[in-house]
């Protein structure tokens, strides 16, 4: 029962607390998580699983998206296989309870950065680079005939209950003055139900969501997103606060994706950019990043090759974007803000050195 | 005096072990507290409660008590414990007529009857709760018509905005009614009263039952009829049965109304999982949580044994 599972996620992280022992000694550059998670030989990955351009299952049976491209790019650096993941489907008021406790390593799901997310005094969480700079939008059925987010004074809409949405439509609509009735659901499934049935007037959450979920509609044409953007959704994936190492190499693993793309590594070329490298001295910065020279993976606990490894299973961000979430996908998202800083983006990856 | 040693003493021995292995739990519990404390200190994570008197910053869709986003988390749990009575109370009166009604159906003279209730308990105790309480939902309720073409029965008007009753009228396009209820509340409380009511039915067949037949003739050899004898004979003597049973379906009742996250209805849980989620204070809210059930099956416990006392044979 829902009760029972919920509970349960968060009694044992309560039982965790409970239980563990009095750890703390000093383990040198030793993570635990990371120890932990190549004695397993596999990566416990938190995702969506039901979310198209993110993270859902294929035809073929196998998680797909952008979400999805995180972790395996994560296992790639770390184990050698970007294969080697088991995925958990989680509902967005399961996800920190199943990361605090360990049931998932890395939390690669659809999350906005916030501060109470990343103190220490709130969820405690550590976050890596953002992945997906988003938006809060507001979807409506066109035949509706709503333009603006003010046509919505007193009608109902549907918000997955656990989420940022939420409480941004919360703030908005008592800044403009809007009454309204939340409807809340724990799962995007059954949210989008009762929208598509017609019980809500409109459907909100992070725009590249909204898209991502009218792909999968009966009929796409008939819903429209509204202009209206209700908040910044800066998307990234999360890890515990307690393992400052494993945070670090998830993050160093992220900024490589998109290193690649600035500097022009791809999926396809980077064997070859490998094989040049080593060939020339004088390109100090590609061998330092490429693990030639130096030995900044073993500073995080990692294979020197990382970057190379993690390209070589999912491509730079640029590629892993485009696949997912843009032009090669259903989706068609606008790249945008998710742009290189050197074509006018946010994404900036730090030096490599 | 005997001349025993104290380890054979018989009143002493029991006593000394009782009181150190209760000593050993005292000590293990201990133990664990202090374990949590330390460890949620460690983790910067230790027991607080200020965040009660913090603004809630959501809204809820439904309140008996007034409720806006400014108003502090505390009011926020309790207008979701309100609804989750609200809810409870209700299911419990519902379930019970529907129950008692079914279950003594399996005694009537009809078969058609009997059989029917012999079906319903079958097919309704077999399928989970849950995926009852989305069918209501989500099959029947959202499949209601728009405002403008609303079902409209003498006192109740069924439309996809809610479920009005009493004196109804259609104003602007929008339904007024003396009641107004929601469909997620509509669908929780039918969900749970359908479901609850097949258990009940069976508690109430097994009371029943277990009146023994010697009764019925003897009604019947006087003269009453089978619902005179039913009602007055059989029934009275079967509650002394039915009223332990019926507690533990109570008692189910009340939790299973957590389950009403499932079709949007603001309950406790929900109220609970929204806060867990804004405050990152899982264990506080987990643990205000688990009172607030624990007090609820508490005082339908308490009620139930009262009546259970009432319904006992009095013996002089």
């Amino acid at each position: 029962m829902a009760l029972r599972r919920r509970l349960l996620a968060a009694l044992s992280l309560f039982t965790a607390a409970t239980l563990a022992g009095c750890a703390g000694e000093d383990g040198g550059l030793q993570s635990p998580k990371m120890a932990l998670i190549k004695a397993r030989g596999q990566l416990v990955c938190g995702v969506q699983g039901t979310l198209p351009g993110f993270s859902s299952v294929d035809s073929n049976g196998r998680y797909r998206g952008l979400d999805v491209d995180i972790c395996r790019a994560v296992a790639a650096a770390l184990l050698g296989d970007p294969q080697k993941v088991e995925y958990r489907d989680l509902t967005p008021s399961e996800r920190f309870a199943a990361l605090a406790s360990g049931e998932v390593d890395l939390l690669s799901r659809n999350t906005t950065l916030t501060l109470s997310r990343d103190a220490a005094g709130g969820n405690g969480l550590n976050f890596g680079p953002v992945v997906f700079y988003d938006g809060q939008g507001v979807m409506v059925p066109k035949a509706r005939g709503i333009t603006s987010i003010h046509d919505l004074r007193g009608k109902p809409i549907c918000v997955e209950t656990g989420t940022t949405s939420e409480m941004n439509l919360a703030d908005r609509m008592r800044e403009l003055q809007l009454p309204y009735t939340p409807l809340k659901f724990q799962t995007s499934d059954q949210s989008y139900a009762a929208y598509l049935q017609g019980r809500c007037a409109a459907a909100t959450t992070d725009r590249s969501q909204l898209s991502a979920k009218r792909t999968g509609f009966p009929n796409p044409e008939a819903h429209v997103v509204l202009a209206d953007v209700l908040s910044k959704e800066p998307l990234a994936p999360a890890t515990v606060n307690a393992d400052p190492l494993w945070s670090d190499a998830v993050r160093w693993i992220v900024y490589a994706l998109m290193q690649a793309e600035e500097i022009g590594i791809t999926q396809a070329n980077v064997d070859a950019k490998v094989a040049m490298a080593k060939q020339d001295p004088n390109q100090a910065d590609l061998r330092r990043f490429l693990g030639i020279d130096g030995e900044l993976g073993r500073h995080l606990g990692l294979p020197v090759d990382f970057a190379a490894q993690a390209i070589r299973a999912v491509g730079n961000y640029s590629e892993i974007f485009e696949r997912n979430v843009g032009a090669g996908s259903v989706l068609k998202l606008e790249r945008g803000l998710n742009r290189p800083w050197s074509q006018g983006g946010l994404h900036y990856a730090p030096p490599f050195r | 005096m005997a001349s025993a040693p104290w380890w054979r003493n018989r009143r002493l021995l029991p006593g000394l072990i009782q009181a150190l292995v209760g000593l050993a739990i005292l000590v293990l519990i201990a133990f664990l507290v202090g374990n949590l404390v330390r460890n949620l200190t460690a983790a910067g994570l230790l027991l607080s409660w200020r965040w009660l008197a913090m603004p809630a910053g959501f809204d809820v869709s439904e309140t008996l008590l007034p409720f806006n986003a400014e108003l502090p988390y505390w009011r926020a749990l309790l207008a979701g414990l309100v609804n989750t009575l609200r809810v409870v109370l209700l299911g419990l009166v519902g379930a019970t007529a529907l129950g008692t009604v079914i279950g003594t159906a399996a005694f009537s003279s009809n078969a058609l009857l009997r059989r029917l209730a012999r079906a319903y308990v079958e097919l309704i105790r077999n399928v989970p709760l849950l995926l009852q309480l989305l069918f209501w939902y989500f099959v029947v309720f959202l499949s209601l018509p728009n405002a403008d073409e609303a079902i409209q029965l003498p006192g109740l008007v069924l439309a996809k905005s809610g479920l009005y009753l009493g004196k109804t009228e259609l104003l602007n396009g929008v339904w007024q009614g003396s009641l107004r209820l929601t469909l997620e509340f509509g669908a929780l409380l039918t969900g749970l009263v359908i479901h609850s009511a097949a258990f009940i039915a069976e508690v109430v067949r097994g009371g029943v039952a277990s009146v023994s037949g010697g009764q019925w003739e003897a009604a019947r050899s006087l003269g009453l009829s089978h619902r005179q004898t039913l009602g007055r004979i059989v029934l009275p003597q079967a509650l002394r049965v039915i009223v332990p049973g019926l507690n533990s379906q109570y008692i189910s009742l009340a939790k299973n109304s957590s389950l009403a996250v499932a079709c949007g209805y603001s309950d406790l849980y929900s109220v609970a999982e929204t806060t867990l989620n804004q405050t990152g204070r899982a264990v506080e809210v987990v643990l205000v949580l688990l009172g607030a059930y624990l007090v609820i099956d508490l005082v339908i416990s308490a009620l139930m044994n009262c009546l259970n006392h009432r319904v006992q044979i009095q013996e002089r």
